[in-house]
């Protein structure tokens, strides 16, 4: 292992890589009939999960999901000290609310939907650097409060473009400490703020792509690696449109992802039954992907390194009207197999 | 075609505006679209059920013996109340997206977008929430709606004016 820590342009190699202990995953029903239905931790059936409104219900799904991680995490990992979370609603209320029955201290964040790329970075660097024994990665979306906060009321009728995504209801955790568990984060290559001047928020795969392929590109040349040292590079929610997009710009740059490219958002749902259109969006699509099945791969050893690539459009409804461009931003995380 | 950064700036967070032409252009050309055709029949075919009830209504209204502004008033009436029923089932959305223009177009569409914030924001309140949020969807077609009515108003004042009208 280097004892470099500081890679390249803006990546890091972790010296003492921090381990993934434990991970949970609940999602709504929508997405507990999608391809990945069976593999989740817990399902809420309730839209509103016993709650008031469609706020209160992300948050219910994140205390279900933190509590949950914490529980399978077992009585042999410390205690988790600091806590990383965000969502996609405006002062990341979901969060708030969501998590004071924690009692934890708290880092909020937001990277729209490529926030638990950054809460998994932060949470590595924090524990690789000593500041905590363990720590807790935590992320929802709702469909509902989604829509309603960047769209539409949910009953307004309308047509959604067929490149338009479908925000996944649902909460991904994640433990991290120092030893415990079967995958762990070796390196992190934190994304820039690209944009490519779309402004189409029903595009935002076609948004975000440039900046998955800056990540993904610049990962590879800071480490000095290739797509096929790795078993999959995993997107977060840039869907069939960015999908298509994305491997052109990276084969421009000079780096073939056919074959090795997946896309949580197009594993999460079913295009043809689930009409979803370009695929899932979202913090939680990413967060509950990785859970339920990108880490069991890993951790069986089926994989032994992949590259993950929550995926964010940074646009809010204020932006967006005064014309602004939506921008993307993407984080990328080496997780392997131990 | 699709060489959008400028040579030697590889990793380039922004383009040219030129640059961002021809992303824009190829993005529109790799994103799929609904096909128009099978759009604007599915459009007629909703728009013209949705006038078919109205003129039976008409037709109905006039028959108990009302007069043509009465008739028309219960028409529209009755087909803003179907549309806010269907909303309030969440049946609306489903021919709005089956039939798109179709069902937009008419008064149920407006009907919908009236009604479907409120039911949405009731949770944050009577005030703020109902009162201040109903009209995020329809503002914009009241105010220009009457705005525009002023307008030809006064443009039909001035040509009285002017004896011409």
């Amino acid at each position: 292992m280097s004892a470099e820590t500081i890679i390249g342009k803006q990546s890091i190699q972790f010296r003492e890589p921090p381990h993934i202990v434990s991970a949970a995953s609940v999602v709504g029903k929508k997405e507990s009939e999608g391809p990945l239905g069976r593999l989740f931790d817990q399902v809420e059936e309730d839209p509103m999960v016993g709650q008031a409104s469609w706020e209160e219900a992300e948050s219910a799904l994140q205390k279900k999901a933190a509590r949950l991680a914490m529980e399978k995490a077992g009585p042999g990992v410390p205690p988790v000290r600091y806590l990383f979370s965000g969502d996609l609603l405006g002062q990341l209320i979901a969060t708030s609310f969501g998590v004071i029955d924690l009692k934890l201290p708290l880092f909020g964040l937001y990277g729209a939907c490529s926030t638990i790329g950054e809460a998994l970075m932060l949470g590595a660097m924090t524990v690789q650097g000593g500041y905590s024994e363990a720590v807790l990665a935590l992320t929802s979306s709702h469909f509902g409060s989604a829509e309603k906060q960047f769209r539409y009321p949910l009953e307004y009728g309308g047509q959604r473009p067929l490149s338009a995504t479908w925000t996944v209801t649902g909460s991904g955790a994640f433990v991290l400490a120092r030893s415990g568990g079967k995958a762990r984060i070796t390196g992190a290559t934190p994304g820039k703020v690209v944009d490519y001047g779309l402004k189409d928020s029903m595009n935002m795969g076609a948004c975000m792509a440039p900046a998955a392929c800056d990540t993904i590109c610049t990962h590879l040349e800071d480490f000095g690696r290739q797509p096929s040292d790795y078993d999959c590079i995993v997107t977060g929610d840039l869907g069939s449109v960015g999908q298509r997009i994305l491997l052109e710009l990276a084969s421009e740059r000079g780096y073939d992802l056919e074959g090795r490219h997946q896309d949580c958002g197009m594993l999460i749902f079913d295009p043809e039954t689930q009409d979803t259109h370009a695929g899932g969006s979202g913090c939680a699509c990413s967060a509950v992907t990785l859970a339920a099945y990108l880490l069991p791969k890993l951790e069986k050893g089926q994989w032994k390194r992949i590259l993950f690539v929550p995926t964010g459009a940074l646009l809010s409804t204020v932006s967006y009207n005064e014309g602004q461009s939506v921008p993307g931003i993407a984080h990328a995380v080496v997780i392997e197999h131990c | 075609m699709n060489e959008f950064m400028e040579h030697g700036q590889e990793e380039q967070v922004q383009l040219s505006s030129e640059g961002e032409q021809k992303y824009n252009a190829y993005v529109k050309q790799v994103t799929p679209v609904h096909s128009l055709g099978t759009q604007m029949l599915k459009a007629f075919v909703t728009g013209g059920l949705i006038c078919c009830i109205g003129q039976a209504v008409l037709n109905f209204a006039g028959r108990m013996g009302l007069d043509k502004d009465m008739a028309g008033a219960w028409c529209s009436v009755l087909l803003v109340l179907l549309s806010v029923v269907l909303t309030g089932f969440n049946i609306f959305p489903g021919i709005a997206k089956w039939g798109g223009a179709g069902a937009l177009v008419p008064i149920t569409g407006f009907a919908n977008s009236v009604a479907a914030p409120a039911i949405e924001y009731q949770k944050e309140g009577q005030v703020f929430g109902i009162g201040c949020k109903i009209f995020t969807i329809a503002g914009p077609v009241i105010l220009y709606g009457i705005f525009t009515s002023w307008l030809l108003g006064l443009a039909y004042w001035v040509l009285k004016l002017a004896g011409v009208a």
